[in-house]
């Protein structure tokens, strides 16, 4: 079967691949340009483990094939710091301790992020429903949506 | 498998009628990947619709209707206030699909041609009179949504047909719509029943109505039944009590783990007068948010 040739951008960085085209992006990310960041809980669409953005959009990297990711621009978990700085997102989230095995960690970095940049001032109720689609088997959730909305208090005040 | 991202509908038709084995058209993937990955189908031949101009399109018509284009995400809908504002069923119905990462993704054809009873943005659709343009080989042609599903995972569609377009009628005035589903989380969840009513007054009178069933039978309901019920009336409790007793008795349900046959029966009753309120507030002009906050 003949490999399909994609060229897109992650994080910023062109970059190029082959890809089955049965293969998803989830396992393009992983298996061939070593973003393990994103997480595969289910594969169907329903843990939100593999979440990612497409041109700004949240999806499922799961529910996409690498051969659609040609001539777009995905973000993943490993994007969001600058350098060694860390994401408000990621300081909340160790100083809230929202985390335990942290399986589920990286996708709700990526959903709270793309939250806060199309609403800065949540409310509870609305982080509750945008994080719906993941799913944590550890932290009982609470934990979560105090470190996001803690964090997305401290980005309103720096701006 | 073969992946193809065709130019055109043309281009698309003509790859899915010269296709053999299983083929499948790509829209946002959130039913096709999920059966590809569960090996429930694979398609030898897999094309990709969202690289033909103007699929990601909204626009208006002149004379008020709107043509979506089929890869038209459930988050673009919902994003859009004027479409919001003429129908809130529909974007509402479309909008409790999936998770906000099934939003980004699903579309209302993928929805429709998918051809599960439970698909939510169906019923909207149908009770809305939603129209889909079918490109094929001959050309196209203008299919009511209600016809295109023939039973679970079935549709009318021949080989190398698909949808080009969906064909939402203007709104006009003094009107309103409303999709409500019962499921037993209130998010992430396939419905038990899912009903769709849209109307229009005249003063108070309801004038006109369209009342649609879903997860009630083998295909999506338009029941006249309930229709009947309540034009003529100013939704008074007794045309509330016809519409009810029309829509239960126009359910031909399962009993699976979500609901039994009594369950989804009179739940279409309960939800079909909730609906019908909804829809007869918002052609009052009244804003009144769906189910979804
Ligand atoms: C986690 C999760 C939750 C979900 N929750 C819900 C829910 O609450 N309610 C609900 O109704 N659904 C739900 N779904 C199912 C799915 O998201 C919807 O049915 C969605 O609308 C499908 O749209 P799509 O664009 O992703 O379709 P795709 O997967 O791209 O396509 C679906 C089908 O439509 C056909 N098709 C696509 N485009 C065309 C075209 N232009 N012409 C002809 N045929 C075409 C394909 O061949 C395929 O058979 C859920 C799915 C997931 C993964
Ligand atoms: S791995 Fe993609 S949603 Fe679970
Ligand atoms: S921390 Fe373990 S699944 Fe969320």
């Amino acid at each position: 079967m003949s490999k399909i040739h994609v060229t897109t951008t992650v994080n910023g960085d062109e970059t190029e691949f082959l890809c089955d085209p049965r293969e998803t992006l989830l396992d393009v990310l992983r298996d061939r340009l070593n973003l393990t960041g994103a997480k595969e809980g289910c594969g169907t669409g329903d843990c939100g483990a593999c979440s990612v953005t497409i041109d700004g959009r949240l999806v499922c990297s799961c529910l996409v094939l690498g051969a659609e990711a040609e001539g777009k621009e995905i973000a993943t978990v490993e994007g969001i710091a600058e350098g060694d700085t860390l994401h408000p997102l990621q300081r909340k989230f160790i100083e809230h301790a929202a985390l335990q095995c942290g399986i589920c960690t990286p996708g709700i970095l990526v959903a709270a992020k793309s939250l806060l940049e199309k609403n800065p001032n949540p409310t509870e109720t609305e982080v509750r429903y945008w994080l719906a689609g993941n799913l944590c088997r550890c932290t009982g959730y609470d934990k979560i949506i105090r470190a996001v909305m803690d964090a997305a208090t401290e980005m309103r005040e720096a701006s | 498998m073969n992946y193809h991202s065709p130019a055109s509908f043309a281009e698309a038709s003509a790859l899915a009628e010269n296709a053999d084995g299983v083929t499948r058209f790509l829209a946002g993937g959130t039913d096709v990947l999920v059966q590809l990955r569960a090996d429930i189908v694979t398609p030898d031949t897999l094309i990709d619709i969202k690289k033909i101009d103007g699929v990601s399109d909204i626009t208006q018509n002149d004379d008020g209707s709107w043509t979506l284009g089929v890869a038209v995400t459930g988050a673009e809908m919902t994003e859009h206030a004027s479409l919001s504002r003429d129908w809130p069923g529909v974007v509402e119905a479309m909008d409790l699909v999936g998770s906000t990462q099934v939003q980004g993704r699903a579309t209302l054809t993928g929805n429709l041609c998918n051809g599960s009873p439970a698909a939510d943005s169906v019923p909207a659709m149908v009770a809305a009179g939603v129209t889909v343009t079918v490109t094929g080989a001959d050309g196209s042609r203008e299919v009511a949504v209600g016809d295109i599903p023939t039973g679970p995972g079935r549709t009318s569609l021949a080989k190398g047909e698909l949808v080009s377009a969906v064909n939402i009628p203007a709104r006009g005035d003094n009107a309103g719509d409303a999709y409500l589903r019962f499921i037993p989380r209130t998010e992430m969840d396939i419905a038990v029943v899912g009903v769709a009513v849209s109307l229009r007054l005249d003063g108070d009178t309801v004038t006109e109505a369209r009342v649609s069933l879903g997860a009630v039978a083998p295909t999506v309901l338009l029941v006249q039944e309930c229709a009947d019920a309540i034009i003529g009336s100013t939704l008074d409790d007794a045309a509330l009590d016809a519409l009810a007793a029309a829509a239960s008795a126009a359910c031909n349900p399962i009993t699976d783990k979500r609901g039994t046959v009594e369950f989804r029966t009179d739940v279409a009753g309960v939800l079909a007068k909730r609906a019908a309120k909804i829809a007869y507030a918002r052609a009052k002009g009244e804003t009144v948010k769906g189910d979804h906050a």
